[in-house]
Order: C-alpha cells, then sequence, then structure tokens
C-alpha cells in the first residue's frame, strides 16, 4: 500500500512537468490552432541562457529568473512576429513545419553555443532534499513543481476566462474576422500568446534543468506535455494537466507493477487507445469540419 | 497546348519525346554512375535511392491524401529489422524477405490508419508519432531483435551474384527505386490516386461522391508503410549494421522535411527533395572538412561557441530551409521549377 502510494505520489511529480508543457502548448493552440513543437526548445535557450549568466557571469538569482521569464516572453513575441505571421495562406501541416523548423533551429544553436555535454544548473534548491508525508517521500523540488502547476493552471484559468486580454484571446480563436471588426487587434493578441507560453515554458525549463540539463532535455517533457494535452483535449487547461497527471501516474504504475522496460512506451499507447474512443480528446467536444 | 483531350493523354507516361530523350538520358548517367566516380559517391548514391524511396511514400499520404505523419521512422524500422530477421532467423533469401517485411509494415500502417480515419490535425500528429516512438523503444528492448547492440546484415545474394560491395548493391537499389518511383507515378494517375487527392482537397465531399474514405485512407497509410518498409529493409543492408538509434523522431522529422521542401503533392518533388537533404545531411556531417567556409566557422566556434557541437550547424541550416520554403514557396522545388518553367517558356519574347 505504501510502495503504491509513493509511486501515485512519484507519478504526480513526473507528471507536473508534463503539465506545465502542455499548459504552454494548449495556450498556444486555444489561441492560434498552431500545435507548437518549438515549446520545448524556447524553454531550452532561456535555461540555458540563465544558465550562462548565473555560472560564468555570477549574476545573483533574484534577478536572473525574473529576466529569464521576461527574455522568454520576448523570444515568444519575437518568433511569432518573425516567422509565424509571415507564413502565407496556413494551413496545419504548414504550421506544423515551421514549427518542427524553428525547433531544430533553436535546438542547433543551443547545442553549437554550449556543447552537448551534460551541465549543472546552479538553482537554489538541490533535487536531493526531501520531506516525509506521511510516510511517503517527495522532494522539495517535486513540490515546488507541484506548485508552480497549480498556480499557473488556476491563474491561467481565470485570466483567460475573466481578463480582458483572455477574452480577446478567445474571440480571435473563434472567428479571426468577426474578432478584428469589434476592434481587437488580432495580430498584436498572438504575438502575446506566443510570449505568455513561452514564459510558462519557461518555468518548466527551468525547473527541469536543475535535474537534468543537456540540449535534448525538453524532448521528453515537450512530447509528453502534448501527449497529455491531446488527452486533455488540447483546448482545455485543467484537461491539460488532469492528461498529464494521468500519463505520470499511469507510467509509474506500470513502471512499478508490470514491466519498468516499457515504461515510456505505455503513454503513447495510452494516447492512441484515448484518441480512438475520443478523437478529440476527453474534455472537448467533438467537432466536425463542414464542407 | 497544354490541352488534354483524351484520358489517354492524362496517364500516358512520355508526355513528349523531350521528356522520353531525358528519361533515357536519366536512366544513362545513373547506369554509369559507379564507373564515373569513386566509391564514396556511389554510398552517397545509395542513401539518397532510400531517402528517395521513403520520400515518395510518405508523399503518397502527407502530400496527396492529406493526413500528417510524424511516425514514419516506425514502418521504416519495422521494414529494417523485419528484413534482417527473415533473413538470419528463418533464413529466407532476401527478395522474399525485403517485400515479405514491407507488407508486415503495410499491415502496422493499415492498423494505424484505423485511428487516423476519425482524427485529423494535431491529434493524427501525436498519434502518428507515439506510433513511432513506440516501435522503436519496443524493438529497442526485445532480445530477439539484438536489443540495444543492434544487428548486423548478413552477406547478401542474388542467384549467382554476390552483392557485397556498395558498387554492386548500387544496381540492385536503383532498380528498385526507379521502379518504385514509377509506380507511385501511375498509382496517383489512376481511380486510387483521384480518389486520394479527392479526400485531401474535402474528405466530406469525396465521400458525397462515392469515394470510400475507410479503404481509401488505409489504403494510403498502407501504401505509405509499404514504400518506407522497403526502404528500410534497404537501407539494413546499405549500412550493414542496424540499431535502434537509427530510427529515431528525428529521421521522421527529416523524412517529413524532405516531402515539404521538395513539394508536398509531387513525384519528382519528392526525388529532389530527398537528393538535396540528404546530400546536404552527409555534406554536413563533417562540416568543418568544407574549404574556407569550414576555417572560418572553426575560429567563429573558437572564439564564441563550442567546437564540440560545431556539427550541430546542419540542424540550424535544416531548419532554416524548412521555414523559408514554408513561408515564401509553399510548394517546395517543384514550385520553384513550375514558376521558372513558365518564365522561360516565351523567352525571348
Amino acid at each position: 500500500m505504501l510502495n503504491f502510494l509513493q509511486m501515485i505520489v512519484n507519478g504526480m511529480a513526473a507528471g507536473s512537468t508534463y503539465a506545465l508543457m502542455g499548459l504552454a502548448m494548449v495556450i498556444i493552440y486555444k489561441t492560434t490552432e498552431v500545435p507548437n513543437f518549438t515549446q520545448g526548445e524556447m524553454a531550452l535557450l532561456s535555461s540555458y541562457l540563465t544558465y550562462m549568466f548565473l555560472d560564468q557571469y555570477g549574476v545573483p538569482y533574484h534577478v536572473v529568473f525574473p529576466a529569464a521569464l521576461v527574455f522568454a516572453f520576448v523570444l515568444g513575441c519575437v518568433l511569432e512576429f518573425v516567422v509565424l505571421r509571415r507564413a502565407k495562406e496556413p494551413n496545419i501541416l504548414g504550421m506544423i513545419v515551421i514549427t518542427i523548423g524553428l525547433e531544430m533551429i533553436l535546438m542547433g544553436f543551443v547545442s553549437w553555443k554550449f556543447g552537448a555535454d551534460q551541465k549543472t544548473m546552479p538553482f537554489p534548491i538541490t533535487p536531493y532534499d526531501s520531506v516525509v508525508i506521511g510516510k511517503v517521500f517527495i522532494s522539495t523540488l517535486e513540490l515546488l513543481t507541484m506548485g508552480m502547476v497549480l498556480l499557473l493552471m488556476t491563474g491561467l484559468f481565470v485570466f483567460l476566462r475573466y481578463s480582458k486580454l483572455g477574452i480577446a484571446m478567445k474571440a480571435t480563436q473563434q472567428n479571426d474576422v468577426a474578432a478584428r471588426l469589434m476592434g481587437i487587434r488580432t495580430d498584436r493578441i498572438r504575438m502575446a500568446t506566443w510570449g505568455i507560453s513561452s514564459t510558462v515554458g519557461c518555468t518548466a525549463g527551468l525547473l527541469i534543468s536543475s535535474i537534468v540539463m543537456q540540449p535534448y532535455m525538453m524532448w521528453d517533457p515537450l512530447l509528453k506535455g502534448f501527449a497529455a494535452a491531446v488527452m486533455g483535449g488540447m483546448t482545455s487547461l485543467p484537461g491539460a494537466v488532469f492528461g498529464a497527471y494521468m500519463l505520470g501516474i499511469i507510467e509509474n504504475l506500470f513502471g512499478g507493477y508490470i514491466s519498468i522496460e516499457f515504461k515510456s512506451v505505455v503513454a503513447f499507447a495510452i494516447i492512441v487507445l484515448v484518441l480512438c474512443v475520443k478523437p478529440s480528446g476527453l474534455f472537448a467536444r467533438h467537432y466536425v469540419k463542414k464542407v | 497546348m497544354n490541352m488534354k483531350r483524351v484520358y489517354y493523354e492524362d496517364v500516358r507516361f512520355f508526355t513528349s519525346g523531350v521528356v522520353f530523350f531525358w528519361f533515357v538520358a536519366l536512366l544513362l548517367f545513373l547506369a554509369a554512375f559507379p564507373f564515373l566516380f569513386k566509391n564514396y559517391y556511389v554510398y552517397v548514391a545509395n542513401y539518397i535511392a532510400i531517402n528517395v524511396i521513403v520520400a515518395i511514400g510518405l508523399n503518397i499520404l502527407v502530400g496527396y491524401t492529406g493526413q500528417i505523419s510524424l511516425g514514419h521512422a516506425g514502418f521504416f524500422a519495422i521494414g529494417a529489422y523485419g528484413t534482417l530477421v527473415l533473413m538470419t532467423k528463418a533464413h529466407l533469401p532476401f527478395l522474399v524477405a525485403l517485400p515479405l517485411s514491407a507488407l508486415v509494415a503495410a499491415l502496422f500502417g493499415f492498423l494505424l490508419g484505423l485511428p487516423a480515419l476519425r482524427l485529423e490535425g494535431p491529434y493524427l500528429a501525436i498519434a502518428t508519432l507515439g506510433f513511432g516512438m513506440t516501435v522503436t523503444q519496443v524493438i529497442g528492448r526485445v532480445g530477439f531483435f539484438g536489443g540495444r547492440q543492434g544487428l548486423h546484415a548478413p552477406e547478401l545474394s542474388i542467384g549467382p551474384w554476390n552483392l557485397s560491395t556498395d558498387r554492386d548493391f548500387y544496381y540492385l537499389l536503383i532498380t528498385i527505386t526507379i521502379l518504385l518511383t514509377l509506380a507511385a507515378r501511375n498509382i496517383i494517375k489512376t481511380r486510387v490516386g483521384r480518389s486520394f487527392i479527392a479526400i485531401r482537397d474535402a474528405d466530406i465531399a469525396a465521400e458525397t461522391m462515392g469515394v470510400n474514405l475507410v479503404f481509401y485512407k488505409t489504403l494510403s497509410f498502407a501504401l505509405s508503410a509499404f514504400y518506407t518498409g522497403v526502404a528500410g529493409g534497404l537501407y539494413a543492408f546499405v549500412l550493414r549494421y542496424i540499431e535502434p538509434e537509427i530510427f529515431t523522431l528525428l529521421r521522421s522529422i527529416m523524412f517529413l522535411s524532405m516531402v515539404v521542401v521538395g513539394g508536398l503533392g509531387s513525384i519528382m518533388g519528392s526525388v529532389a527533395g530527398a537528393c538535396l537533404l540528404s546530400w546536404m545531411d552527409l555534406q554536413l556531417r563533417n562540416i568543418l572538412n568544407i574549404p574556407y567556409l569550414g576555417e572560418w566557422l572553426k575560429t567563429l566556434s573558437q572564439s564564441f561557441f563550442s567546437i564540440t557541437g560545431v556539427s550541430n550547424i546542419q540542424f540550424i541550416l535544416y531548419g532554416l530551409i524548412m521555414i523559408l520554403i514554408m513561408l515564401f514557396e509553399p510548394l517546395g522545388i517543384f514550385g520553384i521549377w513550375i514558376r521558372t518553367k513558365k518564365y522561360w517558356k516565351m523567352w525571348p519574347f
């Protein structure tokens, strides 16, 4: 029983990083209907620059971390402005290809600049500290990540539902032309969306980089986060978080009870199964395009 | 001028004497290739031919049927491992093992096509991506397939011929490539191909016109997987050694970028895209050896970047090409070709 609880907690810890990436992807998909494969690498670039300033220039934490979030915001805006906005007659395949291209550029740049070897991020909380709740161990870093997920999810949910900008985002997604007629600057809204999403991604990147730091570190969280977001319906923030925790927990239980070898496969098998039953994910209405 | 009056004109292979001339010239060039260039370039040609087959197969799915796939490395792996296992464990001859494993890949393609009937956009992307990753992971962990160590290709001989060198294998590979290219071109011109295109343009409209969606979508997946499986089986003999690390997501992305760069919905575009990107892939692996540019990059890397990561420049260039093509010429190399042809048509007037 104790073992079981520990596995659930570990699964939730793993799910939290997926949840952060999933949240970031959902924000962009909600507004622009682009599945953003660049997400991971935007976070990667921000994390590596943070590492550079912390490690090589010795800038203190309380300056670097907020600066990293601001940088991530600007990076998202710039990418949208320079690349995504220039796409002519975008269709979904074209957008996927563009974001994959961007992803390769950023990843190539980071690996070129910093080399492919493992780095250690000087992070204020070491991943080895842990607290004991009941008899279940959980590291402080994992607790921080979980708290971050809940905070960001509620924050974003409230922001998207009640703030003016959030409603403008929804309008942009539902009908671009009508939104523009109502006086919404849709281009600027999209830019802001990319910025916000990149900031959320950057939070995930910083938290992950304290455990593992090398140029491929964001691939797994990105793909799992994407899978979680798809499972939750791609447009629903709580759906993405729920999907991410589900994936994390199932993965860990599968690893603990059935086979540790095929642990990372089971996530994708579940996704395919879920999509067979509910083709638009668990929390979204299935929408059939008219001719 | 260019008007087609009867059906026969549309399906005819050689639309003019000029086309026939260039086709024969190309065949002669390909036949003479191993005698004209040194061994390394024969290997390059083999590598390109493999990618041409995959790109054509993927284009049938992505370009003609309008379905996205990020999991073709999975079919590639099934083809490669299938061929080797059938040859070493079941002792089948190569010419039986290759089509058999391609058929297995096609079966998996059919199975993947079933959920794909209801999925589109990002949902389809994640489903295919998941498939590709699952295949690679499973193969990498099962001892029967060699696990992490991978498998070595056995000696290859067909009848009396022993195809142990790149040069010998080249002829077999080129023959298969040409046959598959012509087959793809003909499939697209038939009822099946027209159904694919109808599904791409509007699937509901196609269904109302009497196109059986279930049949043709799964057929498209299976056909595409078949091509990729054949390419995988052949690739095992180009490398002579396969391991799970070869069949990563990155390879699926590379296949997709070949199709996109070459031009969606054009067979000749896929050939061009595959040639360009696989040649670039091989050249950029040792980028520091390129004259002049290499020296400059070396000093640049030493002062601002890390010298160990310099090979990652190829990712930057790949990404740039993909983005630029998507932004400025969505039809890829094929689109550029069409535009140039139009521009010069009336020359010098």
